[in-house]
């Protein structure tokens, strides 16, 4: 019962917000606004068990992306400048498509009947360890459960996606300064405190 | 998984959230609320991944893996973006994608 209530009231934050989202005319509110949608996601992977990936959510979106973001908006725009939107009938066929689609996904989802998948699995790398005591807490990774799939190259394991995405990672923090670096040909120095706040954004 | 929530709630709330993500895309004129709107929808799809994971799948966990390899790979796209956005704003004093309409020289 308080989960249900609790479910219903992370749901309810995350769709308000996400309408004020994309309709607030001031940006960096709407940057605000998208803050506390991803915070409410992580209460419900709080909520769902999966507490690494609840903290992965909280660190990188919240701490990461948001504050990327919000940098960027003070840099190309005035807090006081209100955003240009596309004229009321582009609006409206807008929101009839995106109305239409939702019917259409949410006609599918009420349909279908979900069976859970009870086999065990196979492969011992993605599997929960079994050292748990009770059975509840056995179906919940674990940390030490996460750290051992990320970094085993078992069957199952995941050390491939894990490497190819530290390579990804890599190469867009290359990218980003390159792209974003000023083109000139001799380096001034640090006596322009532009440079030096545009330096800190790309990190 | 929640108690007393079915699956079909948290996929409810992830696909309003994906359209109202795609309205955001389709109606917004400034390049950076177009990239909030992106995160939107990329946040709705790890809901879906994570929500499988849990309530179908619970003794394996893909989808936890695959939210937090989204998460990364949202991470750097958002980097490059950004980044691309600060160098159209230096060339074009503007981030609105009506003034953006010439992307070389």
């Amino acid at each position: 019962m308080f989960d249900q209530i609790t479910f219903f009231v992370v749901a309810a934050i995350i769709l308000i917000f996400s309408v004020l989202t994309v309709t607030s005319r001031k940006i960096l509110r709407s940057a605000v606004y998208l803050l506390f949608v991803l915070i409410a996601t992580a209460v419900l992977y709080f909520m769902l068990d999966y507490n690494f990936l609840a903290a992965v959510q909280l660190t990188v979106y919240a701490g990461g992306i948001v504050v990327l973001i919000i940098f960027s908006i003070l840099l190309t725009s005035h807090i006081s400048e209100r955003a240009v939107v596309a004229p009321t009938f582009q609006r409206l066929l807008s929101a009839l498509s995106a109305v239409a689609g939702a019917v259409l996904v949410l006609m599918v989802v009420m349909k279908f009947n979900f069976v859970p998948d009870t086999t065990p699995v196979q492969y011992a790398a993605t599997a929960i360890s079994a050292t748990d005591s009770t059975a509840v807490a056995s179906t919940v990774p674990t940390i030490k459960d996460v750290g051992h799939a990320l970094v085993s190259y078992d069957r199952g394991g995941f050390a491939l996606p894990f490497e190819v995405i530290s390579i990804l990672l890599l190469a867009a923090m290359i990218g980003a300064i390159v792209v974003a670096r000023k083109e000139r040909a001799s380096f001034p120095g640090k006596k322009e405190v532009i440079d030096n706040s545009e330096n800190e954004s790309e990190q | 998984m929640i108690q007393n929530v079915p699956l079909s709630y948290v996929l409810i709330v992830s696909t309003l959230m994906f359209f109202i993500g795609i309205f955001g895309f389709l109606t917004r004129r400034n390049l950076i609320t177009m990239l909030i709107s992106i995160e939107l929808i990329l946040n709705s799809v790890n809901i879906n991944f994570v929500a499988f994971n849990r309530y179908l799948y619970p003794q394996g966990f893909e989808g936890h893996f695959f939210s937090m390899i989204v998460i990364a790979v949202a991470a750097a796209e958002s980097a490059v973006a950004i980044a691309i956005i600060i160098n159209i704003y230096r060339n074009f004093k503007s981030i609105d994608v009506e003034n953006v309409d010439q992307m070389k020289f």
